[in-house]
């Protein structure tokens, strides 16, 4: 085993720790409560850089803390995990930038900002668990954070959605949990790529295993928002922008996303799972989300609404790629965990920026927004030119990948939904890009905020601008070393050398 | 038995807060809270070095006067008794130090309850009597002690209600109690014991032992709240003050639970069968899912949590199947009797610092709006954001969800269920997990939602909140030692003699 190391831990703690003073502080201590933020923020992204930078150089960090016998509570180090933590402390220094910014004067931003830390404090954990229960305890941590966080705004609309979400996670949780348990049960304390476990007991008891790989799917695939467990994510809309972004891009569906990934690649191996045919079942929901939730998304008037439909779809992308046995579809899955993240977040900022700035939040209301927000919608636009899949956005890359795996391993439906799928893409996307820059606006409505010289206010512009450009680089650039994507490669190609 | 390392401590645990008892009865109204607190400070440590003495020694006993038994009375402190008395001491500490506040706090009105405290004390003297004792009589002396302690703490504000419910609790209490005695009395005919040990290895089965088994184990029930036994708690636990309910939630009913756990594994080992651990089971199952499905109906605060209580023990009867294989079923080895046995334990302890937690908040609530509808809890997390973290957390802990000490109870106890094969107990765990989390976000969702009308607060000592806080933070804390507790436990041997025939099935389990 690995040498014991703190750091793991550390990069936990530089999260849970700011949180938890923050709610000890008074709600007018602002100017304090922003500098443990900020702090938090980027210490996490210092200590993650330098773990990576250790982990390849050929050093390896692991925590281990006995909670049980057999029961240990474990953080380590991989490239996977490494890969995941770096999205969601570089997006959580953003979105803390901006929900600094977009709160300004808000109420209870004490408690906002601390379950804000300790929802990123899950998400890095998730990120690290170094076996299949310190994922699940993170897991459902990250449940009970983000609560506060959707029905902030305290209205019956908001506590409504709280509830809806509730029920969805923690039924979801229940469920992985029966899961976990039976899979302690019938193959023992398992650590994430000790694969070998499962696949010694394949041909055993193929039954219970099959059985317990559905339980923990089935879990896992409430907060991933796979059809029909979605329900949740359109409704919980209701949370303020900095939230939805979190909630889309990084933690909640991620979490789902990245523990469907764990769980196939991590746990059971994928010679087991296509043994036991596993993957073809997950193959069909996710493609049948990806277009049901593209559907959908055509008819929603409400910006954040369409936006979330829109994560349903794009988020079974990952779920899809994972399903199709190959190096590039698997590269393509896991780079998509990133692309999607900036990208959607983007979106979801810019969203936010126009309701803040102007009071729209129905897509009706943004003609000729774009002249008047020429920076926030231009990278919005680049958002959705990435999301149809137009190079050198990122999400190209996904998408060919994705393709380029289909055709590979024989399953050409899947290339006809990827096909679909962006043309239902463009649909419900260019018509917002359009009405921005093309539409005369029927009146001119006087911002909301003090605005200055710029647009918008700095902290919520400078955000956008950054994951806009993120999203662009990380498609033009993606040949590069270090990309997001020769990164996921190398993952996956790990994966099946194995 | 008489072999063992002797201390002092068993004796002290139990004479110290009975002398202290006797003696604050000496004083005046004050006095008595003042030796009451300093009361629960010595018997907490005591209780603290008796456990660390313990942890190193093994099993320690204390025979009574130098009187061996069986004229004389033995206490043995094993691993099982020094966890349960060492998590009285810790809750019961907290407790205490609230009590001191809330009723200096509402003074005016009932001059403190002064009686609270020697009332609190001689039952921490029963309940560490309960946990020591070594044979049948003494473990009814004291839980008739315990009993009678309740009650009184029960009525102690006087009010018609809690006279109503108290009368109804004394009635149970003693139902339960005399069918325990009957029990008691139809082993010693049939044997001439009373020690737990030498029971073990001389009880034969047969229709005396099987009768016996059959009323001490719903006269227990009776006493731990067992459905469908549970009539007399909703309206005791929710209608007596603050402190005294969570005394009464999280410690007094555990007493009785301790000692069917003690009898089913050290004493009726030979006499277990199958179905009698499967009624159990169904009576557990039935609770958590019945006690819930109440809680969640309910509209008054204190009544939530009185209801939930019963389906917390539901979970600990949910223990009692899993001792007993199915017919045709032999185990290897007694792999799977740890983790059933330990998940009961540590529901009972989660349980304990959870529920205390839970009801000292309500207190807190209550104090604050004088009344208990929950409609007053719109609004409340921006209000009095400290308290509705406090039920926040304590309600995690109910739901068992990590990394919390119920999460590490029902983790335990599903281990267990598979481990013995009865998979059919899993759906209850799970089902009352989900109505759990129901009634807890209820709570959750009103705090959070917007107040009709803003009532004004009245005000509440801050440090009231900060100890029903750290109860519940308690109740997460627990699950850090979960490994050398566990092990600990596993140390205490409970099984005895009759762990062979456990392992068998139990005479009718496997023939």
């Amino acid at each position: 085993m690995e040498t014991t190391s703190f750091l793991p831990l550390l990069i936990i703690f530089s999260s849970l720790l700011p949180g938890t003073l923050i709610l000890m502080l008074r709600e007018d201590q602002s100017a304090l409560r922003t500098f443990l933020n900020l702090f938090g923020a980027v210490a996490k992204v210092g200590l993650i850089a330098w773990v990576f930078a250790g982990y390849l150089r050929g050093e390896e960090y692991g925590f281990i803390l006995p909670l049980a016998p057999d029961l240990a509570f474990v953080l380590r180090v991989d490239q996977l995990g490494l890969f995941f933590a770096s999205l969601s402390s570089v997006l959580w220094l953003v979105t803390t930038l901006y929900a600094i910014g977009y709160l300004e004067g808000g109420k209870h931003r004490r408690r906002f900002f601390a379950f804000f830390s300790f929802c990123v404090t899950a998400a890095t954990g998730i990120a690290l668990s170094g076996n299949v229960i310190t994922f699940f305890i993170f897991y459902e941590f990250l449940t009970l954070s983000t609560y506060p966080l959707v029905v902030h705004s305290g209205t019956d609309k908001a506590v409504n959605a709280g509830r809806t979400y509730l029920w969805y996670t923690i039924g979801g949780g229940t469920i992985l949990f029966l899961g976990v348990v039976a899979l302690f049960v019938v193959a023992g304390p398992i650590s994430f790529g000790q694969t070998e476990v499962i696949a010694s007991l394949a041909s055993v008891n193929p039954t219970q295993l099959t059985i317990i790989f559905f339980l923990m799917l089935t879990g896992l695939a409430v907060k991933a928002a796979i059809f029909p467990l979605h329900g949740w994510l359109p409704i919980s809309m209701v949370a303020p922008a900095p939230v939805s972004a979190l909630l889309h891009a990084v933690a909640v569906v991620k979490a789902g996303a990245f523990g469907i990934i764990r769980l196939v690649y991590d746990v059971y191996g994928i010679e087991v799972a296509e043994q036991l045919n596993l993957l073809t079942p997950l193959a069909v929901f996710a493609a049948f989300t990806i277009i049901y939730g593209s559907v959908r998304a055509l008819f929603q008037d409400d910006f954040k609404k369409r936006l979330a439909f829109s994560t349903v779809s794009q988020l079974s992308y990952i779920s899809l790629g994972v399903a199709i046995t190959g190096v590039l579809s698997s590269a393509g899955a896991i780079v998509h965990l990133v692309h999607q993240g900036i990208m959607k977040i983007t979106m979801f900022f810019a969203a936010g920026n126009v309701a803040e700035t102007y009071g729209y939040k129905k897509i009706s209301e943004l003609d000729g927004i774009g002249r008047r927000m020429p920076l926030t919608m231009g990278v919005f636009t680049i958002a959705v030119f990435g999301m149809i899949g137009l190079p050198p956005v990122a999400g190209f890359i996904s998408k060919w990948y994705l393709g380029l795996g289909a055709v590979e391993a024989g399953s050409y439906w899947v290339v006809l939904v990827l096909l679909g799928s962006s043309a239902l893409n463009a649909a419900y996307f260019l018509p917002i890009v359009y009405r921005a820059w093309f539409c005369e606006p029927e009146h001119e409505a006087a911002p909301l905020r003090q605005i200055g010289r710029l647009e918008t206010q700095a902290l919520l512009l400078i955000p956008v601008i950054v994951t806009g450009i993120l999203s662009l680089a990380a498609g033009v650039f993606a040949a590069m070393a270090g990309s997001p994507l020769s990164i996921a490669r190398e993952i996956a190609e790990k994966l099946y050398l194995l | 038995m008489t072999d063992l390392p002797t201390s002092p401590f068993p004796a002290l645990l139990v004479g110290l807060p009975f002398l202290l008892a006797t003696l604050s009865l000496f004083f005046s109204s004050k006095g008595k809270a003042v030796v009451g607190l300093i009361g629960s400070f010595l018997t907490a440590l005591l209780a603290i070095v008796a456990f660390v003495e313990v942890t190193q020694q093994g099993t320690v006993i204390h025979i009574l006067g130098g009187w061996e038994p069986p004229l004389g009375i033995l206490l043995r402190m094993d691993s099982l008794a020094a966890v349960f008395i060492g998590m009285t001491a810790l809750v019961g500490v907290f407790i205490s130090l609230y009590a001191r506040g809330y009723f200096r706090a509402q003074e005016d009105s009932s001059e403190g309850f002064p009686l609270f405290w020697p009332l609190w004390l001689f039952l921490w003297a029963g309940l560490n009597g309960l946990f020591l004792s070594n044979d049948l009589f003494n473990l009814f002396v004291t839980i008739e002690v315990i009993g009678i302690c309740a009650v009184a703490l029960a009525v102690l504000s006087g009010k018609k209600a809690a006279l109503f419910a108290g009368l109804r609790y004394l009635l149970a209490a003693i139902t339960g109690s005399m069918a325990y005695l009957f029990g008691v009395a139809l082993i010693y005919g049939s044997t001439g014991t009373l020690d737990l040990a030498l029971l073990g290895q001389v009880l034969e089965p047969g229709p005396t032992t099987t009768f016996a088994l059959l009323v001490i184990t719903p006269g227990l029930m009776i006493k731990m709240a067992g459905f469908p036994f549970h009539f007399w708690l909703p309206p005791a636990h929710s209608s007596a003050p603050a402190p005294v309910s969570a005394l009464l939630s999280a410690l007094v009913v555990k007493g009785a639970f301790y000692i069917l756990l003690r009898l089913w594994t050290e004493v009726f080992g030979v006499s277990l069968t199958f179905a009698a651990g499967q009624l159990i089971g169904v009576a557990g199952a039935v609770a958590v899912i019945w006690g819930s499905w109440q809680a969640f109906m309910q509209t008054s605060l204190k009544l939530i949590v009185a209801h939930s209580s019963v389906a917390q023990l539901g979970y600990l009867l949910l223990v009692f199947p899993l001792l007993v294989l199915a017919p045709g079923v032999t185990a290897d080895s007694a792999d799977w009797l740890s983790p059933a046995w330990t998940a009961g334990v540590y529901q009972v302890i989660a349980h304990a610092f959870a529920k205390a937690s839970f009801f000292l908040s309500a207190g807190i609530i209550i104090m604050a709006m004088g009344h208990d509808r929950i409609e007053s809890f719109r609004d409340l997390a921006a209000r009095m954001p400290m308290t509705v973290m406090a039920i926040g957390l304590a309600g995690v802990s109910l739901i068992g969800l990590p990394p919390s000490g119920g999460f590490m109870a029902k983790w335990n106890l599903l281990q267990g269920i598979f481990l013995s094969g009865q998979w059919w107990w899993a759906p209850a765990v799970l089902g009352g997990s989900l109505l759990t989390a129901s009634y807890v976000f209820m709570l959750m969702r009103l705090a959070f939602a917007p107040a009709r009308k803003k009532e004004p607060l009245r005000p509440v000592p801050f440090r009231l909140q900060v100890f029903a806080l750290l109860l519940a933070l308690g109740s997460f804390l627990i699950i850090l030692p979960a490994e050398s507790l566990i092990q600990f436990l596993e140390s205490s041997q409970i099984f005895g003699s009759g762990i062979e025939s456990i392992v068998e099935g139990g005479v009718y389990g496997n023939d």
